[in-house]
């Protein structure tokens, strides 16, 4: 009959139940921790129509897309996507805030994604307006809350192009009542041909001030990825992954939640590229040959002019002009919080510096966030996205902590794992706007005036990062070396002492310098980079966020005179750490600029008394937590550990069991059962009790229960029934009577490597008691090994190991000595010897309790005996009792009818009976020889003549049942 | 098998007997209030010492540590042999290995974080008991009687003592031959950062802290095999087993936030200690992983003992 195997002892039961239990509990911690995944989002397609220019009769269609969080009405966010993206690629991240409960709208801007019309880089009059016609809808639709003053309670968000649009807009729609523009720009100008070197120093007060200057320098590279993804290439500018944050645990970015991955953005472009077909009507479809790409014509022409002239015409400034949050920035006055990134080679922190500037004087509150990412590092991760929505909800509704008014993270080194580690510093308020302006530290540089080379072509070219691939050198200080060098002969250095502490950077560092063009071969007007090098102890330099200053400077006097400028260095937050110190390279070329191809000398020095001015930003300090949950579990585990074990002492220090009246009496057993697990019953019902000076006999064939029994009296196994008591204590497992039996219980025990005589001592050892009282010499002697006993015991013969663990139970001389089967193995000789040694050991008044199944065993040895079998007691008593009860006895005869006869004639003699050769006879008192002599003379031969041996009956019909 | 001494190699002489017999009847036993003979107290049974010697006297152990004593200059002479270029700032653990002693030290420790080291805990936790089992020896030790919670306790310690010096040789041998061969130079983290020899020495003690730590598991999962099983190899291969699958699972990364709760998880958390800047994120949740399991394991092996029949 098939059955499931279910435990049987309540031990294993409650051990089971309490594992399954555990897993169960567990089960159900990981599911309701994955299950709370928040409840899918209702979204709304739909696709707007709208003139493509003021007045105009020409329409472009809008894709849009409605997220509804649970209740409506609710405060409502536009949410713009980054350039080269579609309303796709901020899906999740519209998803998150329509579940933190804002009505949310995306839509991909003109030229991108499904949406039609021609990219005009967020015009006024095209981008822009489209956003505030998308804001007619949403307001008319009546799911937008308004707050205490009837107006909808209304903000918009977006990285990059879309920051920039939500700045626009904030500038020319007064309904916008909060902003979070992120990595974005304040100057388009500015982010695409920048220029570092004024002749005058700024009188800007906030960290990390730009100088802004005009006439710049052609970010080549980066323009060129931003145009081909308006052109419908597969490139992107918006950065792929996430930025690391403080405290961020997960190894793989890949794993943070909410986090769009690469693909939506990549895959986009390509999408919204147009593949020939796909039947929908109005969608952007532009042949691919066409090198303006989806641009407006205007934008397309300043791009050409600017990527092949290296240079902006006036033309070309105004269209920048004009699309930028500069032109509006005046006109905000609604909260706004910027987030910029550290690691941004596009729109570094200088951008977002400006629109706190304009901001500010503007009378809006701003609050500024500078995150560990960039267009170089990663957008916002998880707890910046959350700041975000809690800035914008408080902003709204007035409810919850927008946030503190400045806070930067600092990116420590790289740990082992390839993530950085991540330590937010904040303060009250972005210094400069108002308040008191930034501590800058002067930091002396050293350095002659150097000649620098500008080769023809402007090649070999440095390097300074690959645009957008920063992040992965970020990843790695050994990457750093492969991403930036600088030729020899092409750069200027000028180098700080080692610092005595650590001092971080925040902010743009500016430094005079003195430039000159050679007079042998005059230019007049020099194009130089600067960067910022942290040198570390060893030499190894990294340059910080892979920024570059690019400073153009004209006017340079044909006869060598040198002109001094201001050059604002790039916006870093670096810690340089104690024994670091900071190096400025000068050089002539950069991989990611457009560079002038005409040779020239250009001499770099030091303006007299030049120094770093250095920007610090005190604030409080807060990096990864402190791992406080897991200390506190650990603290909880201990505790819990240590708690058990008590209980467990408490539990095992129940007052013994001593029975004052049996404290001379060496064994009493009564009433014993041993019930296995399986249910096989070993022992019942067992009761004897044993006396000092007894041999006692434990007989039975296999089986019986004699070393279970045994064992039980040693305390290794527990009984089921019953008790076993040693001089009146209870046994218990380790209780210390235990200590007053000497026993070898089926097989002998020893350390196979060691000596039989390394292995009596390391056992008498283990007992802690005094060496003295072991009495080594004569239990060895007993053993009578001789030599061997400094052999291993692995070489013993089973005789001898036999001998050696007697000898063992002998250590100590115990009070009770208990022997299973231990003349098994030994030669008849040594089985004499045995025996002798046996009784003369108890007739010291000590107790001998041995085992055997062989009746002329204990017949031979043992004073009195138990007879068990199948578990259970047969019989017990004195040996010679059991043995030749009552004056019975057994004659072996030749003719035993004759025999009984005979006997029977003789008076007294009773209970004859004849089997086979065999009569036995009870003689009641008369002496075997006289029954003899009566048989003889009767005329029967008589064999043999002795006691009637009861116990061997019993004995044999008890084997013989087993056989 | 007759006895290879013959019957008159291993004989008791009468006179043996005799000195015997007249012992016993002078000597009078005294016993103590809790019926122990005098001089037994069962705090003083299995002394640390006494199973300290039992242990040490093993082949095993002696093995094991000399070992890992040895494994450094193996991995030395496998550099030797190799091609390698010295001052290396790039690269893994073992590119970076003979940079410095410091990096040689981690690399040791890298290389045998996996395998080697659990598995010497497991050899020494899972023996423990089981061995004792299979030698016969184990109801010996219980009927002196060590109580069987403080056997438990005293063969835990010891083995835990073995397991610490195992962990703790490692280091100091790598260190010394790391000196010797490639100078006492700033420890190079696979990032490129510099730590400077005196700071890596402290980051190289917690890392062995740490790791000692977070084996804790593994010999709270041997010491409760081995109660469970009278098979040596039993207790030691089933622990590894579970170490190894362990360690699959963690490489399933379908598995997501699940594998945090598999013991070996944390295992390589020491690696941020190789830091300028260390996260202690990682290490305190490794050593609370590590604790709970030990905890549950531990107290499971000690109720286990304690309720044990006692049948080889």
């Amino acid at each position: 009959m098939p059955r499931i195997p279910l435990p049987r002892t309540r031990g294993t039961r409650l051990t089971a139940l309490a594992a399954v239990v555990l897993v169960v509990a567990a089960a159900v911690a990981v599911w309701t921790t994955r299950d709370t995944g928040p409840a899918p989002v209702r979204t709304q397609d739909a696709v707007v129509a709208m003139p493509a220019a003021p007045g105009s009769a020409e329409q472009v269609r809008i894709d849009t897309t409605t997220y509804y969080p649970e209740r409506t009405p609710a405060p409502a966010v536009l949410l713009a996507h980054g350039f080269g993206g579609d309303k796709t690629s901020v899906d999740p991240q519209a998803k998150e805030l329509a579940q933190r409960g804002f009505l949310v709208l995306t839509w991909s801007a003109r030229g991108f994604g499904h949406s039609t019309g021609r990219i005009g880089l967020n015009d006024p009059d095209g981008e822009v307006a489209d956003a505030s016609r998308l804001i007619d809808r949403l307001v008319a639709s009546h799911e937008v809350a308004t707050g205490q003053d009837g107006a909808p309670e209304l903000a918009v968000t977006g990285a990059s192009y879309g920051g920039a649009l939500s700045l626009l807009l904030a500038g020319t729609d007064h309904r916008v009542r909060a902003i979070a523009p992120v990595i974005t720009y304040n100057d388009l100008g500015q982010g695409l041909v920048p220029n570092a070197a004024a002749t005058a120093a700024g009188d800007a007060k906030t960290p990390a001030a730009g100088a802004f200057a005009p006439d710049g320098v052609f970010k080549k590279s980066w323009a060129g990825i931003f145009f081909s993804a308006g052109s419908g290439a597969a490139a992107s500018g918006a950065p792929s992954s996430e930025a690391p944050e403080a405290g961020q645990e997960t190894t793989d970015n890949g794993d943070t939640a909410g986090n769009s991955g690469t693909s939506p953005q990549a895959a986009a472009p390509a999408e919204g590229s147009g593949q020939p077909g796909g039947g929908q009507p109005g969608r952007a479809q532009q042949p691919a040959a066409d090198p303006c790409g989806r641009f407006t014509p205007a934008v397309c022409q300043a791009y050409t002019e600017l990527a092949t002239a290296g240079k902006a015409s006036p033309q070309t400034v105004e269209l920048l002009r004009r699309v930028s949050p500069s032109s509006v920035t005046n006109r905000i006055t609604v909260p706004t919080l910027l987030v910029q990134g550290e690691s941004d080679t596009l729109f570094g922190l200088d951008q977002s510096d400006a629109t706190a500037r304009q901001i500010a004087a503007a009378g809006g509150p701003v609050r500024t966030i500078w995150y560990t990412g960039g267009h170089d590092g990663g957008s916002p991760g998880p707890q910046l996205r959350a700041k975000i929505g809690d800035f914008l909800w408080s902003s709204l509704t007035g409810e919850g902590e927008p946030g503190r008014g400045f806070a930067y993270d600092v990116q420590g080194t790289l740990r082992a794992n390839g993530t950085p580690s991540v330590r937010t510093v904040s303060t009250d308020a972005y210094p400069g706007l108002g308040g008191a302006g930034t501590e800058r530290r002067p930091t002396a540089l050293a350095g002659p005036q150097q000649e620098v080379v500008r080769p023809a072509g402007a090649n070999p070219s440095a390097v300074s990062g690959i645009p957008g691939l920063n992040g992965l050198a970020a990843g790695s200080s050994r990457l750093t070396p492969l991403f930036g060098s600088d030729p020899p002969g092409q750069s200027a250095q000028f180098g700080t002492a080692p610092f005595d502490s650590q001092v971080l950077v925040a902010g743009s560092s500016t430094v005079r310098l003195r430039i000159a063009t050679d007079p042998a071969h005059p230019l007049p007007e020099a194009v130089l980079f600067a960067k910022l090098y942290d040198v570390g102890t060893d030499g190894s330099r990294v340059l910080p966020a892979n920024a570059v200053a690019p400073l153009r400077v004209s006017g340079l006097p044909a006869d060598g005179t040198p002109v001094d400028v201001t050059v604002t260095l790039p916006g870093i937050v670096r810690p340089i750490e104690a024994g670091h110190s900071l190096r400025l390279v000068v050089g002539s070329t950069d991989q990611s600029y457009s560079v002038p191809e005409q040779p020239g000398v250009f001499r770099v020095g030091l303006a007299p008394g030049g120094s770093l001015a250095v920007p610090v930003v005190p604030g409080a300090s807060a990096g990864a937590p402190v791992p406080a949950g897991q200390l506190i579990g650990i603290g909880v585990t201990l505790l819990v550990g240590i708690a058990a074990l008590v209980v467990a002492a408490i539990r095992r220090r129940r007052a013994h069991d001593v029975d004052p009246d049996l404290a001379g009496t060496p064994l009493v057993i009564s009433g014993l059962r041993k019930q296995y697990p399986g249910g096989f019953v070993a022992v019942q019902d067992l009761s004897f009790r044993v006396e000092p000076g007894q041999v006692l006999g434990l007989l039975g064939p296999n089986g019986a229960g004699k070393t279970t029994t045994l064992r039980m009296l040693m305390g290794l196994i527990t009984p089921t029934e019953g008790e076993i008591r040693v001089f009146g204590h209870r046994i218990t497992p380790g209780a210390p009577v235990l200590s007053r039996i000497g026993s070898f219980v089926e097989g002998s025990g020893f350390l196979p490597h060691l000596s039989g005589k390394a292995n009596l001592e390391l056992y008498w050892a283990a007992t802690g008691r005094p060496a003295e009282r072991a009495h080594f010499t004569e239990a060895l002697e007993i053993a009578g090994l001789g030599d061997a006993v400094h052999r291993r015991v692995k070489t013993y013969s089973q005789g001898m190991r036999q001998r050696l663990a007697i000898a063992q139970a002998m250590l100590g001389l115990p009070e009770l000595m208990v022997l299973d089967e231990p003349t098994n193995g030994l030669d008849p000789p040594q089985i004499h010897q045995m025996r002798e040694v046996l009784q003369r050991y108890a007739a010291t008044g000590r107790t001998v309790v041995v085992s055997s199944h062989l009746l002329a065993e204990v017949e031979q040895t043992c004073s009195h005996v138990v007879v068990m079998h199948r578990g259970t007691l047969v019989a017990s008593g004195e040996v010679g009792e059991l043995a030749a009860s009552s004056g019975e006895a057994t004659f072996r005869v030749g003719d035993p009818a004759a025999a009984a006869a005979a006997l029977k004639a003789v008076g007294g003699v009773s209970d004859i009976e004849t089997e086979g050769d065999l009569v036995h006879a009870n003689l009641d008192g008369m002496p075997r020889a006289e029954a003899v002599a009566a048989l003889v003379r009767a005329g029967v031969p008589v064999e043999q003549a002795g006691p009637r041996r009861r116990l061997e009956d019993t004995f044999l019909q008890l084997v013989g049942e087993d056989s | 098998m007759n006895d290879t001494n013959g019957a008159g190699g291993v004989h008791t002489d009468p006179a043996a007997l005799r000195e015997l017999t007249e012992l016993a009847t002078a000597e009078r036993t005294e016993v103590g209030p809790d019926g122990a003979v005098a001089g037994y107290r069962a705090g003083r049974t299995l002394r640390l010492g006494v199973e300290l010697r039992r242990q040490l006297r093993r082949r095993r152990t002696q093995l094991v540590l000399a070992f890992v004593a040895v494994l450094p200059f193996i991995l030395v002479v496998a550099f030797e042999i190799g091609q390698s270029s010295p001052n290396r700032r790039s690269g893994g653990f073992v590119d970076l290995a003979t940079a410095s002693a410091p990096n040689f030290v981690v690399l040791a420790f890298f290389v045998s974080g996996t395998f080697l080291l659990p598995m010497i805990v497991a050899l020494f936790f899972g023996d423990t008991i089981a061995s004792e089992s299979s030698w016969s020896s184990l109801k010996y030790l219980l009927a002196i009687p060590v109580p069987r919670h403080r056997l438990l306790r005293q063969k835990a310690a010891v083995s835990g003592l073995l397991s610490v010096s195992a962990l703790v040789l490692l280091p100091l041998v790598s260190l010394l031959v790391g000196v010797l061969w490639y100078g006492a130079g700033d420890a190079i983290s696979p990032t490129g950062d510099a730590i400077s020899f005196g700071d890596s020495m402290l980051a190289l003690l917690l890392s062995t802290v740490y790791i000692v730590v977070q084996l804790a598991w593994v010999a709270g999962l041997a010491l409760l095999l081995s109660v469970s099983t009278e098979a040596p190899l039993g207790a030691v291969g089933g622990t590894v087993l579970v170490a190894i699958l362990s360690q699959i699972l963690d490489q399933i990364t379908a598995l997501g936030g699940l594998r945090n709760y598999l013991p070996t998880h944390y295992s390589f958390a020491w690696i941020d200690l190789i830091s300028t800047d260390i996260d202690w994120n990682n290490l305190a949740s490794g050593a609370l992983s590590s604790l709970i399991y030990a905890t549950v394991f531990l107290l499971l092996a000690g109720r286990r003992f304690a309720r044990k029949d006692v049948t080889s």
